[in-house]
């Protein structure tokens, strides 16, 4: 009774968009799809939607062939990042266009609607023109009316990226209540994302993606303790995670002229080369650590993110306050040694501080 | 500085006006004077300079045998074979547009914008070129001098212009606005006319208006290819011309052929000012 995607390949030009993607989903739970622009997250929710046909691979649900049903047969339902409603109808019209294709009767429509305008905060919404609202009513308005199709997939492709931050993060939260509340268990929510955060915060089962390739699957939790290499970690990771080369031996961590005394879960780590991955996050500044020079201060918020420069060495520090640098100037860091993760040369994780390996 | 500016607006609206509109008052004057009040000297206002006269315009509906020029059969086939040929072209060439737009073609080393620019390329000919060919095809299947020969030649003419202006139209309409149709259940026919359709009306409207006035100013090819079964109103105003220029039945048929224009572009203009797509894309 899943959707089963197996070795799904899409390859329209010289790249490819979609590359032995395999997958099962589950009804009943959400799924986010992880990866950068580009990566080929709105590629696959549009093989699923039907919108395009993979080169190669199968999809099935509820054992049936899937790409043999073409798209308005599917039941799928899905919101795309650009706000997508029909301009020539209003709200209501908008939300009830998907029911009367199916041909429901009035009374139902009529309910189903109301309960999706409930759902998205849009009662006393139904008659205005889509032109006139903002952006997040918009979106809103988009997901009502993926929401009152009662659709058995719900594909939801970056559907916070083109709002601005306030909106985003109210936007965000009530996304968790609608999809806690306002789906029933028949339902298989597929969540694309650029941004770990969301993914952190909706909790379900992740799909790391880069050039059309997965490269991790599993739980956020364990794709954010345990990225299995060292491009899941930048991916999963905003600022990216900063990698740092470097050396194990006997006594200490090596890296940049920095010598860092080993943390317990290293201890049974070989010595040889390494790449140490650290999170910005885990860089505090301190007089009496170790020298950088700054290339670039960014305030974000009530943060400060630190370009940071020693040999060859570029790293990203996350200072938790709002403070004023000029650039080239030295500052002293110190590191958390207890959050070093540490991959091999070929970049796959070996040792991380929550106990992961890659087994 | 705001001073200059309102004065300046004003005095470019004024002068645009007055350079717009004048003519149409000399014609309009015009059409109602008579041989004396034309050539004997500049005369402006009725009744106070000349005596009007319906004259000029009761020779537009008099038959020719009583020495008028009836252009009222002219007339109604000029409005045929325009909005017939208008229609047909405007339908054909929406669905040739959205489909260039939409869809990937690939023959040979021909792709969509060269299946466009063909299109397009039909209006760049000089009219003269096509003459020749145009005559002996309509003589081959028997359509000389008939009304449904012009409708042919000008749905040749008029299609590229619907085609060009419904691409690039279509062209900036999401394409997500079909996938969403289609996602929400409609097939591939019924995303067109129930989506994409009723957000294209203002391409519509334009695309429709520039036929209409393409097709309705013609001159060239009605002339060259109808006799005297057939005739437009285009030839038939010309015609009107002989030893003695008759200016004030001139004025008249001239004032008569602008009308439907005139009429069309009041009706569309408010259609125009909509703007009905901005909701689909921000």
């Amino acid at each position: 009774m899943n959707l089963i995607g197996e070795k799904i390949s899409y390859k329209p030009d010289e790249q490819f968009h979609l590359n032995d993607v395999s997958f099962n989903f589950k009804k009943g739970n959400l799924y986010t799809i992880l990866g950068r622009t580009l990566s080929g997250k709105t590629t696959l929710l549009k093989t699923i939607a039907g919108l395009l046909n993979p080169d190669q691979g199968s999809i099935s649900f509820e054992e049936k062939d899937f790409i043999k049903i073409p798209v308005w047969e599917r039941n799928v339902a899905m919101v795309y990042q650009q706000f997508i409603n029909y301009p020539h109808l209003n709200v209501y019209e908008n939300i009830t266009f998907p029911l009367e294709q199916r041909k429901l009767s009035p009374e139902q429509i009529k309910k189903d609607v109301d309960e999706a305008l409930k759902t998205v905060g849009l009662v006393g919404f139904e008659n205005r023109k889509i032109q006139e609202l903002s952006g997040g009513q918009q979106q809103r308005v988009a997901l009502a009316r993926s929401l009152a199709k009662k659709a058995k997939i719900l594909l939801l492709d970056e559907p916070l990226v083109n709002l601005d931050y306030k909106l985003r993060e109210q936007l965000r939260e009530e996304f968790k209540r609608i999809f806690s509340e306002g789906l029933s268990q028949d339902t298989i929510l597929i969540y694309s994302t650029t941004d770990p955060q969301e993914v952190m915060e909706l909790n379900g089962e992740v799909i790391v993606l880069d050039e059309g390739k997965v490269l991790q699957k599993g739980p956020a939790k364990e794709i954010f303790e345990n990225p299995s290499n060292l491009k899941v970690a930048e991916i999963s990771n905003d600022p990216p995670m900063n990698v740092l080369k470097g050396s194990k031996n006997s006594e200490n961590l090596n890296f940049e002229n920095i010598s860092l005394e080993i943390p317990n879960h290293f201890k049974n780590l070989e010595d040889k080369d390494y790449n140490f991955g650290i999170r910005a996050s885990e860089i505090k500044l301190d007089e009496n650590g170790e020298e950088f020079e700054i290339e670039l201060a960014e305030i974000s918020g009530s943060e400060t993110l630190l370009h940071l420069k020693r040999g060859n060495s570029k790293i990203i520090a996350l200072i938790e306050e709002v403070m004023n640098f000029n650039i080239h100037e030295k500052v002293k860091i110190n590191f958390n040694a207890n959050k070093f993760y540490a991959f091999g040369e070929d970049e796959k994780l070996v040792s991380s501080p929550y106990g992961g390996t890659n087994g | 500085m705001s001073k200059l500016y309102t004065f300046l607006k004003y005095f470019f609206i004024t002068f645009w006006t007055v350079f717009v509109v004048a003519p149409f008052l000399w014609a309009v004057s015009t059409s109602f004077k008579d041989f004396q009040s034309v050539n004997s000297k500049v005369t402006y206002i009725p009744w106070l300079d000349f005596e009007p006269t319906l004259e000029g315009w009761r020779v537009l509906i008099k038959s020719p045998a009583k020495g008028g020029v009836d252009i009222v059969e002219p007339y109604f086939n000029s409005i045929f074979v325009t909005c017939t040929a208008s229609l047909i072209s405007i339908v054909l060439g929406t669905l040739a547009a959205y489909a260039l737009s939409r869809f990937t073609f690939k023959a040979g080393f021909v792709r969509n914008n060269d299946i466009t620019f063909f299109f397009i390329s039909q209006r760049i000919m000089p009219p003269i070129v096509l003459s020749i060919p145009f005559f002996i095809f309509l003589s081959t299947i028997g359509l000389l001098d008939s009304l449904l020969g012009l409708v042919v030649v000008y749905i040749v003419l008029l299609m590229p212009i619907a085609v060009w202006i419904m691409v690039d139209f279509f062209n900036r309409v999401p394409k997500e606005l079909d996938e969403t149709a289609l996602i929400d259940g409609c097939n591939p026919y019924q995303a067109f006319y129930k989506v994409v359709l009723p957000n294209s009306i203002p391409g519509l409207i334009v695309a429709g208006m520039f036929c209409i006035i393409f097709g309705w100013i013609d001159f060239f090819f009605a002339f060259i290819l109808t006799f005297t079964e057939v005739q437009l109103l285009p030839v038939k105003v010309v015609a009107l011309n002989s030893s003695i220029t008759p200016w004030w039945s001139l004025s008249a048929s001239a004032l008569v052929s602008v009308a439907p224009l005139i009429i069309v572009a009041f009706i569309v203009e408010r259609y125009l000012s909509k703007g009905n797509l901005s909701g689909a894309l921000k």
